[in-house]
């Protein structure tokens, strides 16, 4: 399982060192073998190039143009979001929204992986099954779902609060309940990721250092705190940081359910830059706004990419 | 250790027993009840999503039933209506297009660099593999606003074609990515005795690599499947007109006409929407899975 990591050090290249012996031949093959190699990474290299990091070059270049697109501004657009209350209530609740929901993400997978673990190994597989179901309904059509539950005349969800003799909420006009209900939706969604995560990483811990601790009279908590956190850090950390980018980049549920609304509340960066960007027609203001999500994500990225590594050296 | 650790028990060893098997039943009980609960919370709008789409508008809009449950009788008539009276089969049609294209154009693209990065190694190769893996963490949402000029410059805007170009830029990264981790978990002498029978690297992929890494390969597909089944920033910025969108933007806007939601047909149509992905997790979940994990354990 380490193979990428030692792979990542030029070190061998077996299948020319044990081509014939002549030179002329060896350096043909040679030459052969990277010509073959390169022209089939080609098309990798076509598609990252122009459909990724060209678009990501050209974001910027973007960010700089007037609405129109007719002359360069400079840093124009940047200053005017700066200036305006709405962006700083985006920043905002854009970070309330992707802390929020990926710590509850992470604790409702981290006990559901447990209580799984804990079952016979017969009836996990069924559980397990159950419970990945919101992470395979597409997002947007669960969303679709949730926003029912949350309609402001027919809530089932009010139904039940009405029944046990609490007051109807209006969960989607009244900013801080829609801000609780966007996350509610995204934490429903992404709790599974997490409970798959863990559950293969609990699986990963050595039956052995469960046993030992238990012959040393190790209480259930001390087991978890000593041998299963330990084991467990590093996947932990990668889970978390890749939540973080795709809970922070999150479009579909704010989107669906509140388009920004109530009064600019629940607006996150992705769904205020497709706002302006998209809807308003300013594509250089919308990509202004996208921008700003960059060094978050790349500081998270470089995070997840020496987790990945050191992960692959302790597996090897 | 280990006469002292078996000596301590074997004293008492009926009395320790019985209360290690009820601390564990009691254990089990726990469980199962907090289990219960978080299974109530995951599917508890799939089941409402099925009980609306199960019921007559009119008892959806009288609200003088308990709305968990069908008290008027079962009809299918939401789904006659989806799929009669509105444009809901043309997403359908238009999403499988899209989906089938994007799935092969990822596994040719995917499978061709994996096999390249991960085997064959050349100047850079370890380099390239770890950008694509950061590319993988690029968010659409960060890209949306640049591929619509770029959509837009090449005469794709607003049609399904314009997805089949840009889905790649979701799907291709992490596919080459866990690719490269199925290719390198097997056996270097393979390769080697395919060399020595005179294998072109070609044949030596076709004829041993695909086969041996098929599992990979299906997690692959299923992973590049589902992303561009349930694709959602895309589609919603690039197309407007009815006969070119796909299914989860089609029923999310489209369906929903003037002030009165149809919500029961709304429920029908993201369950058929639904059934897709949810089909092929039912049957092939350990691919699924594999192909979710792998992400973080391959590498």
């Amino acid at each position: 399982m380490a193979d990428i990591v030692q792979s990542w050090m030029p070190t061998e290249l077996p299948e020319t060192e044990k081509a014939p012996a002549k030179k002329s031949g060896l350096r043909r093959l040679m030459r052969r073998h990277s010509t073959t190699a390169v022209l089939m990474c080609l098309p990798l290299i076509v598609i990252v190039a122009g459909l990724i990091i060209y678009p990501a070059f050209y974001s910027i270049y973007l960010s700089m143009l007037n609405k129109s697109q007719t002359h360069f501004i400079g840093l124009s657009n940047f200053n005017f979001l700066l200036s305006r209350d709405t962006f700083w209530m985006v920043v905002e609740q854009s970070a309330i929204f992707a802390l929020s929901a990926v710590f509850f993400k992470a604790l409702i997978g981290l006990i559901t992986a447990h209580l799984v673990n804990n079952l016979p190994a017969k009836g996990q597989r069924k559980w397990r099954g159950m419970l990945l179901v919101p992470w395979v309904i597409p997002l947007a059509l669960s969303t679709l779902g949730w926003w029912w539950l949350f309609d402001p005349t027919y809530s089932a969800i009010n139904f039940i609060l009405s029944g046990l003799g609490f007051e109807k909420i209006a969960w989607l006009s009244t900013p801080y309940w829609a801000r609780f209900s966007v996350i509610l939706v995204n934490v429903w969604y992404g709790a599974p990721f997490f409970l798959i995560m863990y559950l293969a990483a609990l699986k990963s811990v050595p039956e052995q250092l469960y046993e030992a601790a238990s012959i040393d009279g190790a209480t259930a908590w001390q087991k978890f705190r000593h041998i299963t956190l330990p084991m467990m850090h590093n996947i932990i950390a990668i889970t978390v940081l890749f939540s973080l980018i795709v809970t922070f980049a999150n479009f579909d549920v704010v989107q669906i359910m509140t388009a920004g609304g109530p009064r600019n509340m629940t607006h996150v960066f992705a769904t205020y830059s497709f706002l302006l960007g998209i809807r308003s027609g300013d594509l250089p203001l919308g990509a202004a706004t996208s921008l700003f999500m960059f060094p978050i994500l790349a500081i998270a990225a470089v995070f997840i990419l020496r987790g990945v590594r050191k992960r692959g050296r302790e597996i090897g | 250790m280990s006469t002292a650790a078996i000596a301590v028990p074997t004293t008492k060893r009926i009395g320790v027993g019985a209360s290690l098997r009820r601390n564990r039943r009691w254990a089990l009980i726990t469980s199962y009840f907090f289990l219960i609960l978080f299974a109530i919370f995951f599917l508890m709008p799939p089941y409402y999503m099925i009980v609306t789409a199960l019921k007559s508008d009119a008892e959806v809009a009288h609200m003088a039933t308990n709305p968990w449950i069908i008290a008027n009788g079962l009809t299918l008539d939401q789904f006659k209506i989806l799929f009669m009276q509105t444009d809901f089969l043309i997403f359908f049609k238009n999403t499988v297009i899209v989906t089938v294209c994007v799935v092969a154009i990822t596994m040719v693209v995917s499978v061709l660099a994996a096999f390249s990065l991960g085997r064959m190694k050349f100047w850079g190769s370890s380099i390239l593999a770890t950008g694509i893996f950061l590319t993988y963490l690029v968010p659409d949402t960060l890209l949306f606003i640049p591929l619509f000029q770029i959509v837009k410059s090449v005469g794709l805007l607003n049609s399904y074609w314009g997805m089949v170009l840009v889905y790649p830029t979701l799907t291709v990264p992490f596919c080459t990515w866990i690719m490269i981790g199925y290719f390198q978990s097997i056996p270097k002498e393979l390769d080697e005795a395919a060399l020595i029978d005179g294998a072109s690297h070609m044949q030596m992929l076709t004829k041993i690599f695909i086969p041996v890494a098929l599992p990979g390969i299906i997690a692959a597909m299923i992973f590049a499947f589902t992303v561009s089944w349930a694709a959602f920033v895309y589609p919603m910025a690039f197309l407007y007109s009815a006969d070119q969108q796909v299914l989860t933007v089609g029923t999310v806007t489209s369906l929903i006409r003037g002030d009165v939601y149809k919500w029961g047909m709304l429920m029908a149509g993201a369950l058929v929407a639904a059934a897709p992905p949810l089909v092929i997790y039912a049957f092939l979940m350990d691919y699924y899975i594999a192909g979710l994990t792998a992400g973080a354990t391959k590498g």
